[in-house]
């Protein structure tokens, strides 16, 4: 019996009236590697943000994202919350989203600011201990040579990686991580996903990874969550998305198996497996 | 005949036509604007002789009071340096008030109309207020700039903080920092060069304007120069004029060399 990590409950959101995420329920243990695919607008990376509060669901009183312990947003308003309580969550962003003309070393250093003193953090005297932490994450991650260079001098893999390095010294339990290796080339995307799947291995963080290629998702990951137009189409192992239920899920045509299960190839018992 | 050619020779021929509109407009703005201004090019013929006299005036300039006016520039500039520092200062909160992406509406709108206001009236009026309220000399000129030059600088910056990405706040947003951390290591490494660049422009203007703030009250060279222009003493003036000439030109060079490194 594992721990909650994640619960996610009749999540729906719509941009401009048009639907982007339709009830979505479903629910990720402590420690778990899960791989959140879907075509393109499929609202993978909606729900992502929804994770973390960057994006408030619509009105619904039932609708309710938990996440370690506590309610991040419930019936579409957010729920206040400590910067440690957040901080306890780490995000990759598919572009990087760091300050480029700071350095490497500050650019990390930043995921220390929820967990110091708040006259520290505001003038970014960073400590000693604090450091030695955000040089010892930039190693994990292969980059402890530039830890003194400006951000926005770094290739893109290079870049993620310290996006990786940020959420180590934040000490986060859970890193969301939405289409890290998207802007990548193939080398770097393989690098980032290996790093990943050490920290989960090594350190028991949950990981939840947004990604388009399913050979990645395949490579890395144990779970699948599957969404197609905003709905929940498949989770369960990885193992089991077999390519007809790919093939399927990708199919733009093949909406209505949502709706009429048996006129597709993906067997019925299938789908919504979490929900079952 | 070519099926096509109606087709296409409509919108040319249309366009021809706004064109055609756009051009009599503004013909029509600058006459209008002519007969406002009264521009009267003939008068600078006719009265050339006038012109020549007062010219002859300025010559040879009189540089017996050089070294009065050297520390009256210097006052000047000492003026336009405080001014603009603390118009900086003050412009770093407003314009951050009145940015759209980081408050709400009730909070930039009136903030940014204050902005305007303060922008609104020029420095010289500024001037003649603040002789009023802390007596004749350079402070007055130094508060005058200050009001005027925060209105303008808040514009500035806060347009760049408008143009700035979501994406390295919202970076920051998600390590759990606060608000502030948001904006001290999200937003202001955007902004910066932009806002040193633009600050240092501002400080080149002041000084400019400071020259002239002497006139009201306000403290400088600009006390020299009205005294000796209507004492008639145009000999003195250009010496005042010369003083300022080489003054703003070396400072401008010297602030631009500084700007284009932050660029």
């Amino acid at each position: 019996m594992s721990l909650t990590t994640i619960a996610v409950q009749q999540l729906s959101k719509t941009f401009d009236r048009h639907p982007v995420l339709q009830d979505v329920d479903f629910e990720i243990r402590q420690g778990e590697r899960v791989a959140l695919i879907g075509p393109s607008g499929s609202g993978k990376s909606t729900l992502m943000r929804h994770l973390v509060g960057l994006t408030r669901a619509n009105r619904h009183h039932r609708c309710c994202v938990h996440v370690l312990g506590r309610d991040i947003q419930r019936g579409g308003k957010l729920v206040s919350a400590s910067r440690v309580e957040r901080c306890r969550t780490g995000y990759i962003f598919q572009q990087f989203n760091l300050a480029g003309r700071l350095s490497v070393m500050t650019n990390v250093l930043v995921g220390r600011l929820g967990r110091m003193p708040r006259w520290r953090a505001l003038l970014g005297r960073f400590s000693a201990v604090e450091r030695a932490m955000a040089l010892r994450a930039l190693k994990r991650v292969g980059l402890e040579d530039l830890a003194g260079q400006r951000a926005n001098t770094l290739s893109g893999g290079q870049m993620q990686r310290v996006a990786i390095a940020r959420a180590l010294v934040q000490e986060a339990e859970l890193i969301l991580a939405d289409e890290p290796i998207a802007s990548l080339d193939p080398r770097s995307a393989q690098e980032v996903m290996e790093i990943l799947k050490r920290i989960n291995e090594e350190d028991g963080r949950t990981i939840v990874i947004t990604l388009h290629q399913v050979e990645y998702a395949r490579g890395y990951c144990q779970r699948a969550i599957a969404l197609k137009q905003g709905r929940l189409y498949y989770d369960g192992p990885i193992a089991e998305l077999t390519d007809a239920r790919l093939q399927a899920l990708y199919d733009n045509a093949g909406l209505n198996e949502l709706y009429q299960p048996t006129t597709t190839p993906v067997k019925p018992a299938t789908l919504h497996a979490a929900a079952g | 005949m070519n099926s096509h050619t109606p087709t296409l020779a409509h919108p040319v021929a249309k366009r021809r036509w706004i064109t055609l509109f756009g051009w009599a407009a503004v013909l029509l703005v600058l006459g209008w604007a002519w007969q406002g201004a009264e521009l009267q090019p003939s008068l600078l013929v006719e009265n050339a002789g006038n012109m020549a006299t007062l010219a002859n005036d300025f010559f040879p300039p009189a540089f017996g009071n050089l070294e009065h006016y050297i520390d009256q520039m210097l006052v000047t500039i000492q003026i336009a340096i405080w001014g603009t520092l603390m118009a900086v200062v003050l412009a770093i909160p407003c314009s951050l008030l009145s940015s759209d992406n980081l408050v709400p509406w009730w909070v930039y709108q009136p903030m940014r109309r204050l902005m305007d206001a303060c922008r609104a009236i020029n420095e010289l009026v500024f001037a003649m207020l603040f002789v009023v309220a802390v007596g004749l000399g350079p402070f007055a000129g130094t508060l005058a700039l200050f009001i005027h030059t925060t209105g303008v600088l808040a514009k500035l910056f806060s347009e760049a903080v408008e143009a700035t990405e979501a994406g390295p706040m919202e970076g920051i947003r998600v390590t759990g920092a606060g608000r502030i951390e948001e904006i001290i290591f999200g937003l202001i490494p955007q902004v910066l060069p932009l806002w040193i660049s633009v600050s240092l422009y501002r400080f080149e203007s002041n000084i400019r304007s400071a020259t002239v703030l002497g006139m009201v009250g306000g403290g400088g060279i600009g006390v020299s120069l009205w005294e000796t222009m209507r004492g008639f003493q145009y000999a003195e003036t250009a010496t005042i004029m010369l003083v300022i000439i080489v003054a703003v030109t070396t400072l401008d060079m010297a602030s631009q060399t500084l700007r284009k490194r932050f660029i």
